[in-house]
């Protein structure tokens, strides 16, 4: 960029001196938190792994053994067993900072803290199979839920950090050495100046020292 | 769907169009309502420009649940993608 039109001039240079003085820290500092985003991420990540595959068996089961449910019972009885729950949850949403990321915290309220209410139908039409279904699906409810928490947690990390890296790169090899080139650029064409006036000097000196001898 | 036993909504769909259709409804309407939409792989696969969206916004989350035919590993495509993004590659080793 040291072709463009900068005016090398004293105030300039002090000027874009200062630029890279902001320049660096800024971008050590952003180095800093992307480590720590790092850092944060990778935890985030090995837990959604885990619950991720501790969901998908658990869902798996809980399919079988629904699908196991539906075969003793005739589709309508299990329909209308499952129609109306009796159970309702309540998910209340809170936010949590991670590194001036906002991510969700979810807690959930079921209305009524029986662990039999998620059975919203009488016993005595349906089969056992049915109980272990949903007996199934409520533990892995639970999972899911923090499933949901870490997975979006994850997703925003990964945005935060894609910006900051590409941040830290563009003051790292744009930013920087584009000043640094400039401040040079000015450093040379100051001395250069100098340079000039003072072989100027000197042979202004050199004429008025003859003029001054010939007419003696 | 066993889930309405534990007191979730749920929204049943034929289709993925009518997957789309429904998850475009869910997310206009409730701006608070709801936070987090579960939504079969096999469905997901096929809206996944809708689900995209919903990447970078706080609110609501989209997860991804296997289906009954079992998991098809849409969910750990997602964990991938997102490693891949903050990386820059896959370290994942897998």
């Amino acid at each position: 960029m040291a072709g463009t039109a900068i005016i090398p001039t004293r105030m300039v240079l002090n000027q874009l001196k200062g630029r890279l003085r902001t320049a660096r820290r800024g971008h050590k500092l952003l180095k800093d938190k992307r480590d720590e985003l790092m850092r944060q991420f990778m935890d985030v990540v090995k837990r959604n792994k885990i619950l991720r595959e501790r969901v998908e068996e658990g869902l798996t089961e809980a399919f079988a053994s629904l699908q196991v449910a539906s075969s003793i019972m005739s589709p309508e009885m299990l329909e209308q067993a499952l129609l109306y729950p009796r159970q309702s949850v309540e998910l209340s949403m809170k936010y949590k900072n991670i590194m001036s990321v906002n991510v969700p915290l979810y807690s959930f309220q079921t209305q009524s803290s029986d662990p039999a209410e998620i059975y919203p139908y009488g016993f005595a039409q349906t089969s056992g199979e049915l109980d272990d279904a949903l007996e199934h699906m409520a533990k892995v409810f639970e999972d899911m839920l923090e499933l949901a928490e870490v997975e979006k947690t994850m997703q925003l990390l990964a945005e935060e950090i894609e910006k900051t890296r590409r941040r830290v790169n563009a003051l790292e090899y744009v930013m920087i050495p584009d000043l640094e080139s400039n401040i040079k650029y000015i450093t040379m064409k100051l001395e250069e100046n100098e340079n000039a006036t003072k072989v100027r000097l000197l042979k202004v000196k050199e004429m008025v020292l003859q003029q001054a001898h010939n007419f003696k | 769907m066993g889930f309405k036993a534990l007191g979730l909504d749920t929204f049943p769909a034929e289709t993925p169009g009518e997957a789309g259709k429904l998850l475009r409804q869910l997310t206009r309407e409730s701006e608070a309502e709801y936070a987090i939409i579960y939504i079969e792989e096999n469905f997901a696969a096929q809206i996944q420009n809708e689900i995209d969206r919903f990447k970078d916004s706080p609110s609501p989350a989209i997860i991804l649940i296997p289906g009954r035919e079992g998991s098809i590993g849409l969910g750990l495509q997602a964990l991938h993608d997102a490693v891949e993004r903050a990386v820059g590659t896959n370290i994942l080793g897998d």
